[in-house]
């Protein structure tokens, strides 16, 4: 008895020790992979705090002590021509707000009337919005910019905002949450209550579907914010007051017309700072609704 | 008898409702892109700078043949940039799937001891919802490589002694990141792998976790090893979820567009990083006599065929091959059955 107690013990340990070991390793290469996700964020912030004859002199872990001046640089000096970080955020907000509203309150109505009720068009109509949901942007996008350019649209914001009211991913996503937890009594309930159609979708609907219009917004308001593609092929005209953030951070891209490094990567992290924030708040949710994604298969 | 108002009851559709409530979506899909993908189409048949004559096959014709002088430019613009995006997908892809699946296998791993296991997670998601363009900016800053002001990446090569420094001239050798052929497009995998990895990851990981655990829990009674486990359970059953992976990411990879386009130091894309993305984009952006409406137009309609072909390939390629399999063996039967049965004088037994 004791001999085998013995044995056991001992495959038990190496076991535990292996497990031990292999634990620590993968924990040592998880801190490096985090280290290189975080490295360039990392010297980022440490350039935008110095000067520029401190970054071209070398690297360094510490922040400097320029971050008043490169903040009134970026704010105040001639910068203000190719990346004027006031408008620039305006800009973004306005677009990205409103486009984002509309994606989900559209998707949502979508999906509800596909979901709750009964005609003739509604496989087919289903089937549509899956497959346009593979059709990539930059496809269509020499026929978008024609088209917008012949209804006299290009430099306005309505291309950039009303299309977002055509989501075909976010109303699948929509659909099959409704799928599982929308259940259809609800709306004859309504109905016997005499609630017109419409009132039913907004007071009853839109609040028990809030998870996953949450979701769904935080994605479309990321997208939005960070698009760069489209809003560089409708605002053509080149003014500054006009461009949205990622647009204004394409000007810092020839370094010959700035000089100023540390104002440089000041307006760098300007543009990605609230983004980023955003994300420590809000990143349980994010991570939670990329996971959903990919279980939609 | 309430017949008369039973039969009105009944007769109230709320059908219109439906098609009241899909209205919006489907006008706006319309005008703001299925009809733009249609015009893309006829745009592709028209002619360049600014005009509207039917040129029929000419602009094909000219991206896919070449012929005379200007054609040829075309021509050896589009294959040149159909080859840069397809080096940039897989030198992401490739690394990007290798790391993803491999932190996915070790994430979910439930008898290891990780600490921290979301604080990883979350990091590793980070990269992937800052903006693109301002990723390539900053990267273009953290690799530029003038000799007197090398960038931080050389200057942190300079520290571990692979770039030296002149003693006299104070000139770093530095590796030019952005000029070098190779080196620009390490730069853009290395950029798209980081971006996207942890996105990939997490995806992963929601598959592995939906696999039955006690497919892992017999496999540990069996005494299976890790390599095991993942080669004969995770990996099949993993198959939907990471085809799934590799379509969507073939199709943004064919988008390519924000870190190529930016990645340059003189406002003009690099040749060695430039993608299709990119040359669609750059054609029908200029102006006037440079304008090239049309070819942009046949260049956008071969990449839709071409992620077409790409997607079905790839759906074919990882389909269910025990499915498909288990579906013959079972016809197979049944009509083995059937004639056993006609054997019987046709009674079914």
């Amino acid at each position: 008895m004791s001999k085998m107690s013995k044995v056991y013990g001992e495959a038990k340990d190496s076991y535990t020790a292996k497990l031990r070991t292999k634990s620590m390793i993968l924990t040592a290469w998880f801190i490096i992979l985090t280290v290189i996700c975080l490295l360039p964020l990392y010297m980022l912030i440490i350039n935008a705090t110095r000067n520029t004859s401190q970054i071209s002199n070398g690297i360094s872990i510490l922040p400097g002590s320029d971050l008043g001046n490169n903040l009134s640089t970026v704010f105040k000096g001639e910068m203000k021509l190719y990346y004027d970080a006031v408008s620039g955020y305006k800009n973004s907000l306005i677009i990205t707000v409103c486009s984002t509203i509309l994606t989900v309150f559209f998707s949502a109505m979508t999906a509800y009337g596909i979901q709750v009720y009964d005609f003739k068009l509604k496989e087919v109509s289903y089937t549509v919005v899956l497959l346009v949901m593979m059709v990539p942007m930059q496809v269509t996008s020499a026929g978008f910019v024609s088209f917008m350019n012949k209804l006299g649209l290009l430099n306005s914001y309505i291309p950039l905002i009303v299309p977002a009211v055509a989501a075909p991913a976010v109303v699948y996503f929509m659909r099959s949450y409704m799928k599982s937890s929308f259940p259809l009594e609800i709306v004859e309930a309504a109905r016997i209550d005499g609630c017109t159609e419409l009132r039913t979708f907004v007071s009853i609907a839109i609040p028990m579907m809030k998870p996953a219009i949450a979701v769904q917004a935080i994605f479309a308001f990321i997208a939005s914010w960070n698009n760069f593609y489209t809003p560089s092929m409708i605002l053509v005209d080149g003014k500054t007051s006009k461009k949205t953030l990622p647009m204004m951070v394409q000007a810092l891209q020839s370094s010959d017309t700035l000089n100023d490094y540390g104002a440089v990567y000041m307006a760098i992290a300007l543009s990605i700072i609230p983004i980023v924030i955003a994300y420590v708040c809000l990143s349980r949710f994010i991570i939670a609704g990329v996971a959903l994604g990919g279980v939609k298969e | 008898m309430a017949s008369a108002a039973q039969r009105r009851i009944k007769s109230i559709s709320y059908a219109k409702y439906g098609y009241i409530f899909i209205l919006p979506f489907f006008l706006v899909y319309f005008f703001f892109q299925l009809w733009p993908l249609i015009n893309t189409f006829i745009v592709s048949f028209q002619g360049n700078a600014g005009s509207s004559d039917f040129v029929g096959m000419d602009n094909y014709n000219a991206i896919l043949f070449g012929g005379s002088r200007a054609t040829n430019a075309i021509h050896n613009r589009f294959t040149s940039s159909l080859a840069n995006t397809f080096i940039l997908w897989i030198g992401n892809f490739i690394p990007q799937i290798a790391l993803s699946l491999s932190l996915a296998v070790w994430f979910t791993e439930a008898n290891l001891k990780i600490p921290g296991k979301e604080f990883f997670k979350i990091v590793m998601y980070l990269p992937n919802i800052i903006t693109a363009a301002s990723v390539a900016v900053l990267f273009l800053q953290l690799c530029g490589q003038s000799e007197t002001n090398p960038g931080a990446l050389n200057m942190l090569l300079s520290k571990i002694g692979i770039v030296h420094r002149d003693a006299v001239s104070g000139k770093y050798d530095s590796i030019p990141f952005i000029q070098g052929v190779w080196q620009s497009r390490g730069v853009v995998m290395f950029i798209q792998t980081w971006m996207w990895f942890g996105n990939t990851m997490i995806m992963l990981m929601s598959g592995i976790q939906g696999i039955n655990p006690s497919l892992f829990e017999a496999a540990s009674i069996d005494g299976a090893t890790a390599g095991q486990v993942f080669r004969k359970i995770t990996l099949p059953l993993l198959t939907p979820i990471m085809s799934y992976t590799l379509v969507t990411s073939m199709i943004g990879g064919l988008q390519m567009f924000d870190i190529p386009f930016l990645y340059n130091k003189d406002g003009k894309p690099g040749e060695s990083v430039q993608t299709i993305a990119v040359m669609i984009f750059e054609y029908f952006h200029s102006v006037g006599k440079e304008q090239k409406m049309g070819y942009a137009g046949a260049a956008s309609v071969l990449l839709f065929f071409i992620t077409l072909a790409l997607g079905i390939l790839s759906l074919y390629i990882s389909r269910d091959k025990d499915e498909i399999a288990k579906k013959k063996q079972r016809k197979k039967v049944e009509k083995q059955l059937k004639q056993e049965s006609k054997q019987f004088g046709g009674f079914s037994i």
